[in-house]
């Protein structure tokens, strides 16, 4: 129960910062040069004062700016996103349409980099200095260096254009119409090739960390004493240095789940995936501010609610966080 | 000879489409870009909502690739003599996609709903007078003067038929039928996947017997140029429309195995390409500098390598495909050495001046790069100042540039996508689309009034011949280009382009051969 009062407090500040978030974020779009009604407009090819005048009338844009941000404020409080009159639709649906695509993106890259990035870095610091580490860490050098979008064109390239062994975009087969099992197994040969790009990027981050964290954490005196007394080398490494190095490699990890929600955009656009990045990206290019200020929102909460677990995996992992000395 | 040709010509292709017997059938993959924000014609009339939307919905009349108008929702027409009165007989089998019949009430509800969102309608519609609805499928509209221009107003993107029954009474905007719209059109709509696809299916109960062939249509969207690139390659998509694909993909994609191009169904918009000259201050408000830049610019190359010879450089404001269209004007040529001696007669001191691309992709990145080098090398200073689209949008919107790339449709008629440009009335801060350089030449003005109220055919020819001449000495914007889209998809879809909206109301005769 050493765990609950924490995160009381933690929650409480959570919703004053996303509370001052959400106001900074209003600012900034505001800050942009153009409005939706003038993107609107634009792109209809013809426009008049009418139609703009018609346009900032109904998006309520012709309201002082004041009431512009009163009028938002109160909708977040109220948890109420507002309405896309871009698209046509809540912002809430917009967003939740578009939510499970970019988990599933998203959450898959992540286990992948992280248990691939753990498990590579534990191999390569047991074989420090050896062949066996330098061909690890130069692996990860070159997905670290490697520009995501290139990576995941050539990957379009070779694995779809030329082998024709995967699906180059998209999220299922249009119009397959599948159920059941036959539909999973679409959607994760469609996954396959977006989750790979997105996850090595972050599994050579990993890999790095926990390959540097290991060593460090193997010079230390208490694994000397585990070791003097006996301790068979491979119980040494699981429960006396992982254990310990793992620290910040789960500080890492926090800040990435925390950009679970927006931080595909370019794995999304590259692979045509139908997810939150994407729509992020489009209402921003078009203006449409009640959107972006919607997963901008979503976004904050997600690397705050991050920022809690991971707080709490701290506890888990290393008993002595939390305790008064 | 020449008329014995074109006769045998007219056999011959008669002959080739009755041969060629239309099979039924089959789905088509065409990509959309952007996504559109909405498909509801009558509120949304950008591109790519034009182009799914055009399926769905219909208007009284369309136009074949020369522009004259072909039956639509309106099986017949009259034009009285004195071009006071336009006389519309409607089909009468016509169903609405949730089973209504469409009549004039439709109609005259059409226009009252059009009057009130789409600004290119409601410059038409000012025009006119009163609408007469004798029976139910006969409309009368009485116009206030003459208007020529006018029987070139009824195409889908321009005078969408919209659904009484549905949208009577509501508030449009907001109404939930917007997102699952119903029209009269050949294909009804099935399923909006937002960020994958658009999903049409055949309208079993389309008015024109045998009508649409295909039976189901997927939109495509795709972000990524290069990924749309592939998306044709590895036969996902079908049909490529113009400008889908950055141009230096076309000769790649066009020489693969059994895919066609086309530049066809672009003539009705005729996009024209220019740059906005700030013609109030700085240097370009010198017409010795506009004449400069003109002498400057290697057009042709530009054409040749930065759109890869699609397209034709324009002698003046009419496109060589619109009606009306005269090339008795001063042709610029590259003459770098002209333009050196005009800058010298205005003794220009090297102001830098600024150029704002359009923020539409690499090829009009580039193709402003080639502007700059070209100015560069008679001694202009150049910066380039790139934006995004909002942002482009504000800053000629708000006339705070001097050079900004541009482009925009002509719609057939000089008087419906031309003098927008030129006359000083449409001089009003806060539109990208209409006088944006500031050009103010009162004497022009009159002539454009009197051409557009010209009863005779003739008359407004001589009378455009006229602007045309004049206004191209003064070069109030600097004309680049005649864009050409071309259109790439598999040789096997039939007919696919058959009006001079192209792809925009096409896909009804288009079909897939086995």
């Amino acid at each position: 129960m050493a765990i609950l009062g924490p995160i009381l407090g933690r929650l409480l500040k959570a919703a004053i910062t996303l509370l001052a978030i959400a106001i900074l974020n209003f600012f900034l779009i505001h800050a942009a040069p153009g409005d939706p009604a003038a993107v609107i407009a634009g792109e209809a090819g013809a426009a008049d004062e009418q139609m703009i005048a018609d346009l900032r009338a109904q998006f309520g844009l012709d309201q002082p700016f004041y009431v512009q941000l009163a009028r938002y404020v109160g909708n977040v409080v109220t948890l109420d996103l507002g309405y896309s009159f871009r698209q046509g639709a809540p912002v809430l649906d917009l967003i939740l349409d578009r939510l499970p695509a970019t988990l599933l993106l998203t959450l898959t890259a992540f286990g992948i980099s992280l248990v691939g990035g753990i498990a590579m870095g534990v191999a390569a610091s047991a074989r420090v200095g050896k062949i066996g580490d330098s061909l690890l860490t130069g692996f990860a050098l070159l997905f670290y260096a490697t520009p995501l979008y290139w990576a995941a064109l050539m990957a379009v390239l070779v694995f779809s254009v030329n082998l024709g062994w995967l699906p180059g975009f998209g999220y299922e087969t249009v119009g397959a119409n599948y159920t059941g099992l036959t539909r999973m197994w679409d959607i994760l040969s469609h996954l396959v090739l977006p989750a790979s790009t997105l996850g090595l990027f972050f599994m050579a981050v990993y890999m790095r960390m926990t390959r540097a964290s290991m060593l460090e954490v193997g010079q230390q005196d208490f694994v000397k004493t585990a070791r003097a007394k006996g301790l068979a080398d491979p119980i040494i490494r699981r429960r006396h240095i992982l254990r310990n190095a793992l620290l910040p490699v789960v500080t890492l990890a926090g800040l990435q789940a925390g950009q679970l929600v927006g931080g595909a955009v370019l794995t999304e656009t590259v692979f045509a995936w139908p997810g939150i990045g994407r729509l992020m990206f489009e209402s921003l290019a078009a203006r449409d501010y009640n959107t972006i200020l919607g997963v901008f929102l979503v976004s904050a909460a997600m690397v705050i609610v991050f920022n809690i677990i991971t707080d709490i995996v701290y506890r888990l992992i290393d008993p002595r966080i939390g305790h008064k000395a | 000879m020449k008329l014995l040709k074109l006769t045998t010509f007219l056999v011959a292709s008669a002959f080739a489409t009755q041969l060629a017997a239309q099979e039924a059938g089959g789905r088509l993959d065409v990509i959309v870009q952007p996504e559109p924000p909405g498909l509801m014609m009558g509120l949304t009339q950008n591109g790519p909502t034009q182009m799914v939307g055009g399926q769905i919905y219909e208007g009284l009349l369309r136009y074949d690739g020369d522009l004259n108008p072909q039956p639509g929702l309106a099986k017949s027409w009259e034009i009285a003599e004195d071009g006071m009165t336009y006389t519309f007989h409607l089909n009468e089998n016509v169903k609405w996609h949730d089973g209504a019949p469409f009549t004039a009430a439709d109609v005259v509800f059409s226009l009252g709903f059009l009057d009130g969102t789409h600004p290119r309608f409601r410059a038409n519609y000012a025009h006119v007078d009163s609408v007469e609805t004798p029976d139910d499928y006969t409309v009368i509209f009485h116009m206030k003067e003459s208007y020529g221009p006018f029987i070139n107003a009824f195409e889908v993107g321009s005078m969408p038929m919209l659904p009484k029954h549905i949208y009577e009474g509501t508030d449009y905007a907001t109404n939930p039928a917007n997102s699952t719209p119903i029209g009269t059109g050949p294909f009804k709509f099935d399923e909006w996947q937002k960020g994958s696809f658009i999903h049409l299916v055949k309208n079993d109960d389309y008015y024109v017997e045998g009508l649409p062939y295909l039976d189901e249509v997927f939109y495509r969207v795709i972000p990524d140029a290069a990924s749309r690139a592939v998306a044709f390659e590895t036969g996902e998509v079908d049909v490529v429309p113009g400008g889908a694909v950055e141009n230096w993909d076309v000769p790649r994609l066009a020489a693969m195995d059994n895919v066609c191009t086309t530049t066809k169904g672009w003539e009705f918009f005729a996009p024209h390409a220019w740059m906005w000259l700030n013609n109030r201050q700085g240097p370009t408000a010198d017409k010795r500098f506009r004449q400069a830049l003109m002498y400057a610019m290697d057009r042709e190359f530009m054409k040749d390598v930065v759109w890869n010879g699609y397209g034709t450089v324009p002698t003046g404001p009419v496109s060589s495909k619109t009606n009306f269209y005269s090339d008795d004007v001063t042709h610029y040529t590259h003459d770098p050495e002209k333009a050196k001696a005009l800058l010298a007669e205005m003794g220009y001191d090297g102001t830098p001046i600024r150029l704002l691309p359009l923020p539409y992709g690499e090829t009009w990145a580039r193709w402003a790069e080639a502007v700059k080098q070209n100015l560069e090398e008679v001694g202009i200073k150049v910066d380039m100042e790139s934006t995004d689209v909002a942002g482009w949008n504000e800053k000629t919107a708000q006339w705070d540039y001097d050079l900004a790339f541009t482009y925009l449709y002509q719609y057939g008629d000089p008087a419906l996508g031309v003098s927008r440009t030129y006359t000083a009335d449409q001089i009003v801060k806060g539109s990208p689309w209409n006088n944006v350089e500031g050009y103010e030449n009162p004497e022009l003005d009159k002539k454009w009034a009197a051409a557009a109220v010209s009863a005779s055919n003739t008359e407004r020819q001589d009378i455009y011949n006229e602007i045309q001449k004049e206004i191209v000495d003064d070069v109030p914007v600097a004309w680049m280009m005649e864009l050409e889209f071309p259109t790439i998809y598999r040789c096997g879809v039939q007919d696919l382009i058959s009006t001079g909206i192209g792809l925009n109301d096409g896909l009804r005769s288009a079909w897939i051969q086995k």
